[in-house]
């Protein structure tokens, strides 16, 4: 069992030659790096909203921020970073509005550790995603990570989605670094653990979690809130 | 190494960022803990299915949209000047 691989956002020399031109007003590189990170930014953004139509926006006013302060962009650090931060913030934003009765913000102390130790250490089955359809697991997922709190899986998603370093993650979130691998930790736990739910090998049939007795969680129960009363807090 | 030692070190190992003594000491501990074996296993499962899920992907026709309304405001913008976002 080895190091997990993260995906690989294109080189930065490229990425800097295109913040360049944009700076000097050449639009199309600006069209370019749009084409290049548009896809990212959508997918943190429903990450962090769990709303597509939010996300849309997010998408559309985190570029629109960038092309306008492009100037005082630094090249110390990577566009992407930087507009990922813009992204974040826009994202948290929305939250905010939409759930207004409740803070919303990255640097709240959220649980204690304890929350996040292994109880459930059942194994799964081989190839867990095979038991279900693309539409289903796509369900599953979706519903599993919005049972996080905001703080726990925008940090999953820049670490382990789209494969930010953790010094990228700490620069993106303006958190500390401690503090990105304490959340990591803490959501990668609490995530395997719902996982658990629907992933365990089950010792009286073909492993399907749908078919076994007493199960709490069946395939078609993938439509039931599984915030479990711990979500965005 | 105890369980409790596995999990502060978790992280770390799947990132691929453990120092070799420790490293070995984990995987030393992963060959007869049983449970920490499990949970090490699944987290990785877990993150290897989130990441290959293909989880909110943006449709082209969306995108073209969506990009085509981003360049409009940005020309707007740009006559507008620098001061009004």
């Amino acid at each position: 069992m080895g190091a997990i691989q993260n995906k690989v956002v294109g080189p930065v020399s490229e990425e800097l030659t295109l913040v360049q031109a944009a700076k000097r007003g050449d639009d199309s590189a600006f069209e370019e790096l749009v084409r290049r990170y548009d896809r990212n930014v959508f997918r943190i953004a429903q990450h962090i909203t769990q709303n597509r139509e939010d996300a849309e926006d997010v998408v559309q006013e985190a570029f629109l921020k960038a092309y306008s302060n492009l100037a005082q962009f630094q090249e110390q650090s990577k566009f992407y970073t930087w507009l990922v931060r813009i992204a974040v913030n826009e994202a948290l934003m929305k939250l905010r509005r939409r759930k207004p009765e409740r803070t919303v913000s990255l640097d709240e102390d959220i649980k204690t550790e304890d929350d996040s130790l292994p109880r459930e250490i059942a194994d799964w089955s081989p190839n867990p995603e095979q038991q279900y359809t693309q539409a289903e697991l796509r369900e599953i997922l979706s519903k599993t990570i919005q049972g996080l709190p905001p703080g726990f899986r925008t940090v999953f998603v820049l670490r382990d989605v789209e494969g930010l370093s953790t010094e990228e993650t700490a620069a993106a979130l303006e958190l500390s670094i401690p503090a990105v691998k304490s959340r990591l930790l803490r959501a990668r736990l609490q995530l395997r653990e719902r996982l658990g739910r629907y992933f365990q090998r089950r010792e009286n049939g073909n492993g399907k979690a749908g078919e076994a007795k007493g199960s709490d969680a069946k395939a078609g129960d993938v439509k039931m809130d599984d915030s479990s009363g711990d979500g965005d807090q | 190494m105890k369980c409790s030692d596995f999990l502060q070190e978790l992280t770390n190992y799947l990132d691929g960022v453990l120092d070799e003594k420790t490293k070995v000491e984990l995987e030393n501990h992963l060959s007869w803990c049983h449970n920490c074996y499990v949970v090490c296993d699944t987290t990785k499962k877990t993150i290897e299915i989130y990441r290959d899920s293909q989880l909110y992907e943006l449709p082209e026709d969306l995108r073209g949209r969506l990009r085509s309304a981003i360049m409009t405001k940005c020309q707007q913008q740009k006559k507008r000047g620098p001061q009004s976002v």
